[in-house]
């Protein structure tokens, strides 16, 4: 009997703890499908986050690097001048990169590291309780912003991708989301790309990648997915804003 | 070999690559420029990399992933710069990777001045970041044994997979003396390091390297094994000189360029007649409290001189456990002590034990 759809090699067995509904697991399980159809690995070294992929390490079957909050693109820099053979990646959250780390992610893309991030942004932040994030949207809800967030108060939410593809060394950007299937082949797509880019040596890749959080949003998942597609797609709109020239 | 005439910081970043040190993340600060700028020159020479990160809390992480693939890596830095530090120093502390820190110690606190200091003693040897953890921390008084030390950290730091401080102040950093350099001979027997993170190739598990223990049963495991290897640091690591230390009616304790300072007071009054002894502590953890094992009964006190208002004598009054009075005296802000201050605070502590 011919397989026609099996677990991928990137992910180890271990049961995930992410809440019901959250999309972390399917873009773990994108970043493992691409590494493994790209033969790499076994030559990949991933550094987890600060964050509710704070267990990133548990799940992706390849060497990996637990950094601490915001760090992940310094940490992936210092192995990656270590090994620059290897393939090196950070998987981070909106309060990870978007908040503490904005610097070493602004400087990582700066110096063009051939690296490559996941930036996973679900506009607040879900480990530590629904705080807001620098991406959290104008009016919505969080636990540091019980009436909603107003522009007077905390400006606009950040857009990350489009500040970083503002830079030099950001040889590939892209935002996508996982709220459908045709969407979640889109994302995959993405992400193959941003890691292709690296194994040619030409820059700083990472795709944005717009994810929920039913359980601090206080949604059920299929009003989180409807959540997302009414109202962050609107502001953080999909698609590529830089590739290398010849491969537009 | 002939000896050579050298500033002390630039010597720090040539012992390094002489212990096979290839890699390199710094960001400038004031009085230890001079190392990141000769490792960016001379980096590169021996296929190593040099890289000015773009804050101090970056380089430490970037030494953070440096070390957990493998490379043979270093930083510099002085007092608030190390202070941005101790966020990656207690990670790396907690993920027992080995690294070589290098602080050239300024006045504090806060910004402060860029003139020599020792006030960075409690940050060196009490953490400084969160968490139960030691560093090695060694206090050369000269630019030879800056060299010396330098080499000897890159070892010391594999053999434990623990952070290694080498701590100068602007002083040592910024004098040029006549040194040597030895051949590298490694007096340990060097692990092998099956635990970087070099990819798997698929042939073996996946390397993790971590300091998170959510289960605080494992957490508690891990800081009591943390725990047994500073107790063998203890045992094995203290290092002190003694000078003078026949009938001494006081003993000193000094460390570093403080103690270069106390040598001179002590010879100065032997000439007039009282007999002074030092304890020079050459790692600050651990410290070498078997130095205050056999002391002469003729002692009738102790007195911790520093450059800062007195961090070590805690140390001191551990290792004295009451058996003596213990004075201080210290100047700060950039201040360095004189021979004659030195003189008279012994003086003032006798006519008071007298």
């Amino acid at each position: 009997m011919a397989v026609v759809f099996q677990k991928t090699k990137g992910l180890t067995d271990k049961e995930m703890h992410y809440c019901p509904g959250c999309t972390h697991g399917i873009i773990h399980r994108l970043v493992a499908e691409v590494l493994e159809e790209l033969d790499v690995l076994g030559d990949a070294i991933g550094v987890a986050p600060v964050g509710c992929s704070v267990l990133a390490y548990d799940y992706l079957n390849c060497d990996m690097h637990e950094a601490s909050h915001g760090r992940a693109p310094a940490v992936a820099t210092g192995i990656k001048r270590v090994r620059p053979e290897n393939v090196v990646f950070t998987y981070q959250g909106d309060g990870d990169l978007a908040s503490i780390g904005t610097a070493e992610i602004v400087h990582v893309a700066h110096r063009g590291e051939k690296i490559t991030t996941i930036f996973v942004n679900n506009a607040i932040y879900g480990m530590t309780g629904g705080q807001m994030a620098p991406t959290t949207l104008i009016g919505q809800k969080a636990t540091t912003a019980p009436l909603g967030r107003t522009v007077e108060h905390s400006g606009m939410p950040l857009k990350v991708s489009e500040m970083l593809a503002t830079i030099d060394g950001a040889a590939f950007v892209e935002r996508v989301t996982v709220d459908s299937p045709a969407n979640v082949r889109k994302a995959k797509k993405a992400i193959k790309a941003a890691f292709e880019c690296q194994l040619a040596g030409k820059g700083f890749s990472i795709v944005e990648v717009l994810s929920t959080c039913p359980t601090n949003w206080g949604m059920s998942p299929v009003e989180s997915l409807g959540w997302l597609k009414d109202n962050m797609i609107p502001y953080y709109p999909l698609g590529n804003l830089r590739r290398p020239e010849e491969d537009k | 070999m002939a000896k050579i005439l050298m500033k002390g910081n630039e010597a720090i970043g040539a012992a390094a690559i002489k212990a096979g040190c290839k890699y390199f993340f710094g960001y400038p600060i004031t009085p230890q420029n001079e190392i990141p700028e000769y490792m960016s020159k001379e980096l590169p020479k021996v296929g190593g990399v040099f890289l000015q990160a773009e804050s101090e809390v970056s380089a430490i992480n970037m030494v953070y992933g440096a070390a957990g693939a493998g490379g043979r890596v270093m930083t510099s830095s002085s007092s608030p710069g190390i202070a941005l530090k101790q966020e990656g120093i207690t990670y790396i502390a907690g993920a027992e990777l080995p690294c070589v820190i290098v602080n050239i110690v300024r006045g504090g606190p806060g910004l402060g001045g860029i003139q020599p200091a020792q006030s960075d003693y409690n940050q060196a040897t009490r953490g400084g970041g969160n968490g139960d953890y030691k560093l090695l921390v060694y206090a050369p008084a000269n630019v030879q044994e800056m060299v010396d030390l330098v080499q000897e950290a890159f070892d010391a730091a594999d053999y434990y997979r623990n952070p290694v401080m080498v701590m100068g102040d602007g002083m040592i950093g910024q004098m040029m003396e006549p040194i040597e350099f030895k051949e590298v001979k490694t007096r340990r027997e060097l692990p092998s390091k099956p635990w970087i993170t070099d990819g798997t190739k698929g042939n073996r598990k996946p390397n993790i390297i971590n300091s998170l223990f959510l289960d605080a049963g494992e957490l508690e495991d891990h800081n009591i094994r943390l725990q047994a290897k500073y107790a063998e640091m203890k045992e094995k690591e203290a290092r002190y000189e003694n000078y003078n230390m026949e009938n001494p009616e006081l003993v000193l304790v000094a460390y570093g360029t403080t103690s270069r300072i106390v040598k001179n007071a002590i010879d100065e009054l032997k000439e007039e007649g009282i007999n002074i002894g030092l304890i020079r502590p050459i790692t600050l953890f651990p410290f070498p409290e078997k130095a205050f094992e056999d002391i002469p009964e003729s002692c009738k006190g102790f007195m911790s001189v520093e450059m800062s208002m007195g961090q070590m004598i805690d140390d001191v009054k551990i290792a004295v456990n009451g058996r003596w009075p213990v004075g201080f005296f210290g100047r700060s802000g950039g201040v360095i002590p004189t021979p004659t201050g030195v003189k008279n605070a012994v003086k003032e502590m006798l006519g008071g034990a007298k």
